[in-house]
């Protein structure tokens, strides 16, 4: 294996997300935690740019590193003394440890499995954001399921701020 | 790929702006604590019990208008991107998408769910 500008990217970035999970698994406070889930987020969003997956990667720190871990500290903020848990096992941690694992074996079949008749993909478009938009708001594409979303989202929030406010 | 190299160098460059003078300091400068100088900086009011506290909850009405709106997002990018290519149709198709979603931002507003209580 010849070493190129990717491999090292792809390693570093690859110490950023398992270092990151391993942050999270490991640290004894909750904040803490957090914070290194945004590490190992921004890890998976780079892996989405060497996939050359950059809708993908905006996706992953907009959504994931953006609000998905706004709305975690949050919270971990409001919740009433979680803030002074310093212990990072419970009683049942030899059931995750051993479900983890399960998944970890069945994710590394898969994988190697893939590996032995992997074929070369199609080149992505370069405009390829650009077709996904003019989709979006083709009536003979996604226009509909579009507009949709916009009223999913509209019931999300008012959804949300009557529960929030009772 | 080339685009991404530039984004790389600033990852990189922006990752050492803090390092290296925070690492500096620690490296270079003399270190004399005393009780004064250990205390907890906060404005320069004496810090009044703990830090660590429950938040208000009404952070969280904030956290999940902001989730609804960041969704939205992720939908008028690429309508954005291809803005330019669009017909007619296509840029009143996404206006109805943000008038219906202003509509939600107007809910907020009028039901006082951005008054800070």
């Amino acid at each position: 294996m010849t070493i190129t500008p990717v491999t090292i990217a792809f390693a570093v970035l690859a110490i950023f997300t398992l270092g990151g999970g391993l942050g999270v698994v490991s640290s004894r406070n909750m904040v803490h935690a957090a914070l290194y889930l945004v590490l190992a987020l921004f890890g998976v969003a780079g892996l989405y740019v060497l996939l050359e997956a950059p809708f993908l990667a905006a996706i992953q720190v907009l959504v994931y590193m953006g609000a998905i871990a706004v709305l975690i500290t949050i919270t971990i903020m409001v919740t009433r003394r979680i803030m002074g848990i310093t212990e990072s096992v419970n009683r049942q941690w030899p059931l995750a440890a051993g479900i983890a694992a399960l998944v970890a074996v069945t994710l590394g079949f898969v994988v190697l499995g893939l590996f032995n008749g992997l074929l070369p993909v199609a080149d992505v478009p370069p405009d390829n954001i650009e077709q996904l938009g003019a989709a979006f708001v083709s009536h003979q594409a996604y226009l509909l399921p579009f507009e949709v979303a916009s009223v999913l989202l509209l019931a999300a929030m008012i959804g949300a701020i009557v529960v929030a406010r009772d | 790929m080339k685009e991404w190299t530039f984004i790389a160098i600033l990852l990189i460059v922006s990752a050492m702006l803090p390092t290296v003078p925070i690492m500096g300091g620690r490296l270079l400068g003399p270190r004399k604590p005393n009780e004064q100088k250990s205390s907890t900086y906060e404005c320069g009011v004496e810090t009044v019990g703990d830090t660590w506290v429950q938040f208000k909850v009404q952070y969280y009405i904030f956290a999940l208008v902001f989730l609804v709106f960041d969704i939205e997002l992720v939908f008028l990018y690429p309508w954005a991107v291809a803005y330019n290519r669009l017909p007619l149709f296509g840029v009143i198709a996404g206006v109805v998408f943000i008038i219906t979603l202003a509509e939600a931002l107007i809910y907020a507003w009028r039901k006082g769910a951005l008054e800070w209580l």
